[in-house]
């Protein structure tokens, strides 16, 4: 019996092996069948469309910072149609993984790629030096080369109109925000957000907790809940994901969206989002390669170019709100408005900035501190 | 059909089982990638031929499998002595940390050995977050899995604190990162225009040694016994606790090892991902590699090769990530499912009625 087993055994084996070989083989065989393709294909007379590979930190998904970054990449396809090629790898850890993929991109043909984290800095920089006829683009970082440049949003700019609406609505007066990592954006938004309730409303006071996460909804959400306890009633994050405005929606409190049109999410408590649209930077990035004038230096836009708006506004908000929120948007447009305008006083009564003084962008990439209306203290380093 | 255990575990299954399931897994696969409208050999190809198609694809790859290599190594040791370990991550931090803190210390002066210290430093750092481990385990029998696991997000939050606290590059715009280490730290690399380095050597060193150890001294004996039979382990005057120091010791220095080779290798400076769970990917290596040192290494460029091959799949043939990780998930089930084999038979019920 366990002879007629072990025959039936090695007879099954020898078939899987069989198989498998035959199957690897083929695989083999396969391999020159796609090139001939695609040599037949290239004398076509159209010009090859100029590759763009795009790298994102998260899951797509259905809301938040990468889910923007692929409507943009989405909406760059709709404009050019043909002309362009997008390629996606996303989910992409920071850190050795990132030189990987860079390199493979450019090594695949992409002419163009954008990395759409600051984590991936130093990969970047390391491949662009090596691939000197590609162009590279990095979201929120610092570092340029002649062939890698950097582009940012003022996030800060919807900060401060969901702080508008934030201290127009507040019946405790007391603000609650779900902070990622204690990098100045971050703590520049919380600011902005918190002087944007001030306008309105001076005797709002924002709390604040970190989470040290950029995408943990579980934890975002226990942040949130947190605030609820300790009497905040609106909401606000700098995360990514819709967890807040989930937790605000339970609860019969109000938030926000952030980076992308979160109002699905939570349709009563949604008051608006604060959005970023990179579609006008990723079309002009385009427009530069296929018009052979792309050049290194770096980008930091808002409302004005079309990349910051706060939308979805809910009915829930009053009129003069409504117009307020309006009139900033026409003063950003115009350049009559600015966020960063003194008087502003550091949470320690210090002045920061004097009357009418306008912060210029080094002043807002160097904010550590809380402005004066914020409790608890900046984290370790900040 | 059920399952009978054999009397002992077969030969030819040992060697066929991941044939078996390689065959599962590319069935599998060629539905997976018709059913989603795309080629199947091109599917199956950016999997299996696309990641060791070239030198340079080889040398990511190695580079990618070391560090997996070393933590699984020190996981190995320990599951098979019944120490369970859940914490490589921690380990790694810690390593990357030291031999980061030495790398911090170097100038562009410095001359090469401070590679040597970084890496002593790497595999100290680790040793003593394992120890802490055993420590609490050898005086207060705390429960090895939940402190070794704890221990995890501590050296976290630790690693956090350093990168936007103390260690942060003062020109760095207040990002939690440290500065770049000076060019002297970098890990030599093994072929130039690769980031293939001297690590990849040091993990199969590694692997002999442990090879060595295991099967081939009396400590290693004596910690194959405690593992398979404590009571015999015990009755032949083993100690246990030599067992639970040794082999926690061992895991956290060479996953300390593998932290510091990140460090002042392909990544050149600390910042909060230092690891993207390789201590946990670890566990996962080292039980597909059935827990033998050989066994290890095959697994762990196995792994590397389907997480590439994942980035391959969504770069060439547009696969949307969650999907990469089906088909990465169909290979490590049916890799353990055919394991199965080797200890059990599969006794068919028609079979059964006719033996009775």
């Amino acid at each position: 019996m366990i002879d007629l087993n072990k025959r039936w055994w090695l007879r099954a084996i020898a078939c899987a092996a069989v198989a498998s070989v035959a199957l690897v083989a083929g695989c083999g065989k396969e391999e020159p069948k796609p090139a001939a393709k695609a040599a037949e294909a290239a004398p076509a007379p159209k010009p090859d469309p100029l590759k763009i590979g795009f790298m994102y930190v998260g899951p797509v998904g259905d809301a938040g910072w990468t889910f923007a970054h692929d409507n943009a990449r989405k909406a760059l396809e709709a404009e050019f149609g043909d002309k362009v090629k997008t390629t996606i790898v996303e989910s992409v850890p920071e850190g050795p993984d990132a030189e990987r993929v860079i390199r493979d991109l450019a090594d695949q043909g992409h002419k163009l790629i954008f990395a759409t984290s600051f984590g991936y800095m130093e990969q970047m920089l390391k491949v662009a030096e090596t691939k000197k006829e590609i162009r590279f683009e990095h979201a929120t970082g610092y570092k340029s080369s002649e062939n890698m440049r950097t582009y940012d949003s003022r996030t800060y700019e919807g900060a401060y109109m969901a702080g508008v609406i934030a201290g127009a609505m507040t019946k405790t007066n007391t603000l609650g925000v779900v902070a990622s990592i204690p990098i100045p954006e971050v703590i520049r938004n919380i600011n902005s957000f918190t002087l944007g309730a001030q306008s309105v409303n001076p005797k709002v006071k924002t709390k604040v907790v970190w989470v040290n996460k950029w995408f943990d909804p579980p934890k975002e959400s226990e942040g949130a809940q947190s605030l609820l306890n300790q009497g905040a009633d609106v909401l606000f994050q700098n995360t990514d994901s819709s967890a807040v405005l989930q937790t605000a929606e339970k609860a019969g409190k109000f938030a926000f969206g952030w980076d992308s049109d979160m109002s699905k999410f939570g349709p009563t408590a949604h008051l608006a989002s604060a959005v970023i649209n990179w579609a006008p930077y990723y079309k002009k990035a385009t427009k530069d390669m296929l018009d052979n004038t792309w050049q290194t230096g770096g980008v930091w836009w808002g409302h004005k170019e079309g990349v910051i708006d706060l939308v979805a506004v809910s009915d829930k908000i009053p009129e003069a709100t409504r117009k307020r929120i309006d009139e900033i948007k026409a003063g950003l447009k115009e350049g009559t408005f600015t966020v960063w305008k003194g008087p502003i006083k550091g949470q320690d009564g210090k002045k920061r900035l004097a009357k009418d003084q306008v912060a210029d962008d080094k002043f807002m990439h160097d904010i550590k501190w809380y402005v004066q209306g914020v409790e608890g203290k900046v984290p370790a380093g900040g | 059909m059920r399952l009978e255990a054999r009397p002992q575990p077969s030969v030819a299954m040992s060697i066929a089982s991941p044939v078996i399931a390689v065959a599962i897994t590319v069935v599998l696969g060629t539905l997976l990638f018709a059913l989603l409208g795309k080629d199947p050999v091109r599917g199956l190809m950016v999997f299996f031929y696309e990641p060791i198609r070239s030198g340079y694809a080889l040398s990511e790859l190695a580079v990618k499998a070391t560090p997996l290599i070393l933590c699984a190594l020190g996981l190995a040791v320990c599951y098979r002595s019944n120490i369970w370990n859940i914490g490589a991550e921690g380990q790694l931090l810690l390593g990357a940390i030291a031999g980061g803190g030495v790398a911090l210390l170097a100038t562009t002066a410095t001359g090469g050995w401070i590679v040597v210290a970084i890496l002593a430093a790497g595999a100290v750092g680790g040793m003593a977050w394992a120890g802490i481990t055993a420590l609490l385990r050898d005086r207060f029998n705390a429960n090895e899995i939940l402190v070794s696991l704890m221990l995890v997000y501590v050296a976290e939050m630790f690693l956090s604190y350093l990168v936007y606290g103390p260690w942060k590059d003062p020109k760095g715009f207040n990002f939690p990162q440290t500065q770049m280490f000076p060019a002297s730290t970098q890990v030599p690399l093994l072929v130039t225009g690769t980031r293939l380095h001297l690590g990849f050597l040091i993990a199969l060193a590694a692997v002999a040694a442990v090879w060595i150890f295991m099967f081939r001294t009396m400590a290693g004996f004596q910690l194959l016994v405690g593992g398979l039979a404590p009571l015999a382990a015990r009755y032949a005057g083993f100690s246990s606790r030599k067992a639970l120091w040794t082999t926690l010791l061992l895991s956290g220095g060479v996953a300390g090892i593998a932290g510091a080779l990140e460090a002042a290798g392909p990544l050149g400076q600390l910042t909060p991902h230092v690891s993207p769970g390789y201590g946990f990917t670890a566990i996962i290596v080292a039980f597909v590699g059935r827990l033998h040192p050989c066994g290890i290494v095959l697994a762990a460029l196995l792994l590397s090769m389907f997480i590439i091959g994942g980035e391959f799949a969504q770069s060439r043939l547009g696969l949307p990530r969650s999907l990469t990780g089906v088909f990465q998930g169909l290979l490590l089930f049916s890799l353990l499912a055919c394991d199965t084999l080797i200890h059990f038979r599969i006794i068919w019920a028609r079979r059964l009625a006719w033996n009775r």
